[in-house]
């Protein structure tokens, strides 16, 4: 009965070797397996044997219907596998054509600018803030110590709305600085305060490769008890750390503007010499990024602030300028000509 | 202001190298913006002495030049036309750095054979020394010029060009600036000598002064020189003006510039004969006074202005300019020297109501202090004795309405603490603020010290300006770096700001290009918009509008947008997708215009770039339409369209963007008319929406809903209706039955098998029920609903 079953198993294999498609499979399965098949016939009549030979042809013949039905599984991966390389053979492209285009959309390098940097002082409890582009006298000039005849003014030449001026809060004018944000700040807010302003600026003045009649800038502000020119500092080296990188020279140097004192001005290394002198920083080696200082006690003043029990920083910066430097732009017409040329490669 | 390096070391010891210099005087205040370092490269070029001139054998125009150079007597081939025996002249040998007088280009002297003879160098003229562009002839320098000292000894020098900040009228001088650097170098200034003989009649006698007008004169101060004689100044003089950007005129005007140069303080010189009535009034011009000034205009005066008047008319605008009519002539004998003080906003106010900047207006407007005037004007008046004869008469005519003494301000050292964030002791506060003039007193409880401001300082006034002082003379790089350690203020986002955001990285997602455009527009531009009618309310002008295209402030974006797209259509032939969101301006009574935040976007060309895989299908309604539906659906729910009828936009190709029943904004295809007026060829399709508006129904946020348990029933039908039945009343009917829990339409279609004036619809429909999972029949009979109201009210029927 044994060797029987061991010859039915050799012949099974062997017809199974010679199978290639999938009736055939199943056919074979049906003789040899199925509920007809002789094997089947033999485990069923297991009973039927003496007990001694019960054990001995049980164990063989499961162990064949075993290796029958693993090699059926075999077989039948193999035959999927040698199926399915045929057909991918066929299936054949030519990997060198395009890929199917999805939109590409950007965003402005100003736009982008404005927001790494407001991220970087957001990530210091600055939050951002906004106020009008069109703004009174009294915020631009007046409620920062820029008097009519300040000649700070000449530098700021401005461009006036044709509308009659405001007995209180003067004429209108399109604000020539985002600091017009930092006295309407210091006038609704409380300390603590910590903002950044970012926004269009106007100027009068004509359009050529450094200047636009509209640009953009960020000005911030931090006030409560207790801020020092060191924290100034601290706060405006952590940008120029964070924004131009690690090891870029940073210095601070004093400077004036009317609504700060002591007034300060930041500059980086130059990014393009890295220190050695150029024509980009007039042989000087550094770069001016920003104009900053400790808020002037008399703005405080007008925004109901005590600068007795109150002090805090202000600093302002062009936005324009900073992708300028980065990138190697050497107009600054060209963020406001919109030639997609331009704008798709940032 | 240009100064001159040469000229500073007369009155302190410099004792950095020109750069470093720079940069001290840069770190404390006064920037540096230009360094011209003359002589930088004249290594062996030495001043010689011509001993002799002979013909060149073998050319008529050139010389045989003999310099002696003290220690060597040298011959060169010379061309120059003004070489005689005797002159001090710039001897470059072999080698030297020189500039090519006629390319300009710089290049190294060889020894050269012109016309048979060896020339050992050359006498250099001043644009060969890169001094000037004169080439004409050779330099010929003093006579007291050392015979061979290096050029660059005599001759060189640093001109700085500094910028000098607003609050330090006191630094646009050369003692100013002398006295920055005695201060951050730890120098001692040196003041130049101002007496002088005074041999002439008393003043009072021959000028009498009168101010009627206080409130704009402070000061005025004048001296008399008379039998004076008028002609070019020294050399050195000269020298000295043309290194700081100023033209020599004649000696009397070049003294008055070269002593405003020196210390800051204005002056002006008068003909003495021309002033009628020897008497001097400053006061306020007539309404409509007339002078002709030293440029030979006529200018017509205001009752703001303050003219130098004599007994018959204005003989100056006070610290703007002189007239004509006084004006220092090669005949003028005698002159009357004005050194004065005028109130800083209404030289501001007059000198641009003249258009007439000047230096003199420049440091009047900035408030120099009165104090000034005392050493100017004998100074000047010693110069006019030494360079112009004369005599000067007995005393000055002194008037000084307005004399105002610095007070002292006290300066706690807590107050430098909290505001500079480091101590400094009082010695070294003390020492930094000695440096610059100020008197201290040390003061206790609290401990600190009572500052007197030096009288040439007009910015202290308070004690955060004392503060200044002493950080900028420590530095600023002694004041250490914190971060800020203080209470972190509540965060509030402005939702605006995080809106904006959203928005912008949608539209990026879907492919469009961010613009930023001007905020000024002209009425020409918007007006291609709606050529019938008028812009409503008509735009914000600016009063003094730089260019025609800058006049007006843009009542909306879509002008800027569609000149953008058209700008770019001439080099861009696929799809083009472009918005901006940014603010336009809304006049409103009395008050600042409303700036609301829009987004407008542009669709034109292919849907899809261009590519092999797809047919270049171009845009149309439905893809701006999509773009809103994708783009509000993130933001709140209750999205709805209906048509609309902006004049700017295909009349039957647009919708308003409805939210929670209010109009947001708008879609639709720009009308052919208004893309024509841009020069646009092809169909372009606009998104407008009003960002503020929106604002309020984005905040809070939806709830979650469960994910139903039991499967979901699909069903598609089609119908046939009329072209006129739209599929928002069919999707309506569908919706508002019960277990439809989605519509979709997936397929209109007309023409072909639909009879005429009909159309086919088939709308993809899900049933669900929250409780239960639906049976065929339940589903057919909710279908059979639907399909009984859509016929009954809407007249649609199943297509069969
Ligand atoms: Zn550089």
């Amino acid at each position: 009965m044994i060797s029987r079953l061991e010859q039915l198993k050799l012949g099974a294999l062997k017809e199974l070797d010679l199978i290639t498609d999938a009736k055939e499979m199943e056919l074979w399965r049906v003789n040899y397996l199925g509920k007809k098949s002789e094997l089947t016939g033999i485990l069923r009549s297991l009973s039927s044997l003496a007990v001694a030979d019960r054990k001995s042809v049980g164990t063989v013949a499961n162990r064949i219907r075993t290796e029958l039905e693993d090699s059926l599984n075999k077989k039948k991966c193999n035959l999927r596998e040698i199926q399915l390389a045929a057909a991918t053979r066929e299936e054949n492209i030519d990997v060198t054509l395009p890929g199917r285009p999805l939109p590409t959309g950007r965003l402005h390098p100003i736009t982008k600018t404005i927001n790494e940097v407001s991220e970087i002082f957001n990530s210091m409890g600055f939050q951002v803030t906004s106020g009008p582009d069109v703004e009174w006298n009294y915020y631009n000039f007046e409620a920062l110590n820029i008097h009519d005849d300040h000649p700070a003014r000449d530098v700021m030449s401005t461009s006036w709305v044709d509308i009659k001026a405001d007995k209180n809060r003067g004429p209108m004018l399109l604000r020539t600085h985002t600091t017009s944000v930092t006295a309407r700040v210091i006038e609704s807010q409380k300390p603590p305060i910590r903002v950044v302003e970012p926004g269009r600026v106007y100027r009068y003045e004509a359009t050529d490769a450094t200047h636009t009649p509209m640009f953009h800038q960020i000005d911030g502000l931090a006030v409560d008890k207790g801020i020092t020119m060191a924290d100034l500092k601290g706060t405006l080296y952590e940008f120029a750390r964070r924004f131009f990188g690690e090891g870029r020279g940073v210095h601070f140097r004093c400077d004036y503007f009317p609504f700060v004192e002591p007034g300060v001005e930041m500059a980086i290394e130059c990014l393009v010499c890295n220190g050695r002198g150029c024509r980009l920083c007039g042989n000087t080696g550094w770069l001016e990024i920003l104009g900053a200082g400790m808020v002037h006690p008399r703005v405080l003043e007008r925004g109901n602030i005590d600068p007795e029990t109150y002090s805090g920083f202000a600093f302002g910066m062009g936005i324009d300028r900073l992708p300028m430097l980065r990138y190697g732009i050497d107009d600054i017409r060209q963020f406001y000509s919109n030639d997609l040329r331009f704008l798709s490669q940032f | 202001m240009k100064i001159s390096l040469k000229w500073l070391r007369e009155y302190v010891d410099i004792t950095l190298s020109p750069r470093e210099l720079a940069n001290r005087l840069t770190m404390a205040g006064t920037e540096t913006e230009g360094m011209q370092c003359i002589g930088e490269n004249w290594t062996g070029i030495t001043i010689g002495e011509i001993t002799g001139i002979s013909p060149h054998p073998n050319a008529d125009r050139l010389k045989l030049v003999t310099i002696d150079l003290g220690s060597e007597q040298t011959t060169v081939v010379c061309g120059a036309p003004n070489t005689s025996i005797g002159s001090k002249v710039a001897f470059a040998p072999v080698g030297a750095q020189l500039i090519d007088g006629h390319s300009g280009e710089a290049f190294r002297l060889k020894s050269a054979k012109i016309r048979g003879i060896t020339s050992n160098g050359m006498a250099c003229s001043e644009k060969e020394l890169g001094i000037s562009d004169s080439h004409e002839g050779i330099i010929t320098l003093p006579d007291e010029a050392p015979i061979g000292t290096p050029l660059a000894d005599y001759l060189g020098d640093v001109i700085y060009d500094l910028a000098i900040t607003a609050n330090r009228p006191d630094c646009l001088s050369v003692i100013g600036v002398a006295r920055e650097v005695a201060a951050l170098t730890e120098q001692q200034l040196h003041l130049p000598d101002t007496s002088y003989i005074e041999a002439g009649h008393p003043i009072e006698q021959q000028i009498s002064v009168e101010i009627t007008a206080p409130e704009l004169c402070s000061r005025y101060c004048a001296s008399l020189i008379t039998g004076i004689r008028v002609t070019d100044s020294p050399r050195w003089l000269q020298q000295r003006l043309l290194k700081c950007g100023m033209r020599p005129i004649s000696n009397i005007v070049d003294i008055t510039n070269y002593v405003m140069l020196e210390y800051g303080q204005p002056l002006h010189a008068f003909d003495y004969d021309q002033i009628q009535g020897r008497k001097i009034t400053v006061r306020r011009a007539a309404a409509g006074e007339k002078i002709t000034t030293l440029d030979g205009l006529e200018r017509s005066l205001s009752p703001d202005m303050l003219v130098i008047a004599d007994q018959k008319r204005a003989a100056a605008i006070a610290g703007i300019m002189g007239g004509i009519d006084s004006e220092v002539t090669d005949g003028t004998s005698s002159v009357l020297l004005e050194a004065a003080n005028f109130n800083p906003a209404s030289i501001h106010r007059t000198g641009s109501a003249l258009n007439m900047p000047s230096e003199a207006c420049t440091r009047f407007e900035r408030g120099i202090r009165p104090e000034l005037v005392d050493e100017a004007i004998r100074k000047a008046t010693k110069l006019i004795i030494e360079l112009a004869g004369g005599q000067a008469a007995r005393g000055l005519v002194d008037v000084y309405p307005n004399r105002q003494e610095q007070e002292p301000i006290l300066l706690t050292n807590e107050k430098i603490r909290n505001l500079l964030g480091i101590d400094f002791s009082t010695n070294r506060i003390v020492a930094a603020l000695n440096s610059l003039g100020f008197t201290c007193r040390t003061a206790t409880n609290p401990s600190g010290v009572r500052a007197t401001a030096p009288y040439w300082r007009s910015d202290i006034k308070q004690e955060v300006d004392l503060i200044e002082e002493v950080a900028r003379i420590i530095g600023y790089d002694k004041i250490p770096t914190t971060l800020l350690g203080t209470t972190l203020p509540s965060q509030n986002p402005e939702p605006m700001v995080k809106l904006k955001q959203m928005i912008r990285c949608h539209l990026r997602g879907y492919g469009f290009q961010e613009i930023v455009t001007y905020s000024l527009t002209s009425l020409e531009l918007l007006g291609k918009l709606l050529p019938a009618s008028s812009i409503e309310p008509p735009p914000l002008r600016m009063a003094n509008p730089m260019t025609a295209e800058q006049e007006y402030l843009r009542p909306n974006l879509r002008a800027n947008l569609l000149t953008t797209l058209y700008s770019n259509r001439k080099h861009e032939d696929d799809s083009i997708r472009i918005f901006e969101l940014g603010k336009v301006y809304l006049p409103r009574q009395n008050d600042l215009p409303d700036e609301p935040e829009i987004l407008c976007a542009l669709l034109s060309g292919p849907r899809q770039s261009r590519s092999w895989h797809e047919g270049d299908n171009p845009v149309d309604f439905y893809d701006a339409k999509g773009t809103v539906e994708s783009l509000i659906n993130h933001l709140v729910t209750n999205l709805d369209f209906e048509k609309s009828s902006d004049l700017s936009l295909h009349p039957n190709k647009q919708a308003a963007i409805l939210i929670d029943g209010n109009k947001v904004g708008i879609v639709g295809e720009i009308h052919p008319v208004v893309r024509e007026a841009f020069d646009i060829c092809e169909p372009t399709y606009l998104i407008e929406f009003n960002v503020s508006t929106l604002l309020p129904f984005t905040t809070g946020h939806k709830m979650f809903r469960t994910i139903p348990r039991f499967p979901a029933v699909v069903r598609d039908i089609a119908l046939i209706a009329d072209r006129g039945i739209s599929h928002r009343s069919i999707q309506s009917i569908i919706e508002d039955t019960d277990l439809v829990t989605k519509v979709t339409v997936f397929d209109v279609y007309s023409g072909g098998q639909i009879p005429a004036g009909k159309k086919s619809l088939a709308y993809r429909i899900t049933f669900q029920s929250p409780d239960h999972t639906l049976t065929d029949d339940e589903v057919d009979k909710v279908q059979q609903q639907i399909i009984g109201k859509l016929s009954r009210e809407l007249g649609a029927t199943l297509r069969s």
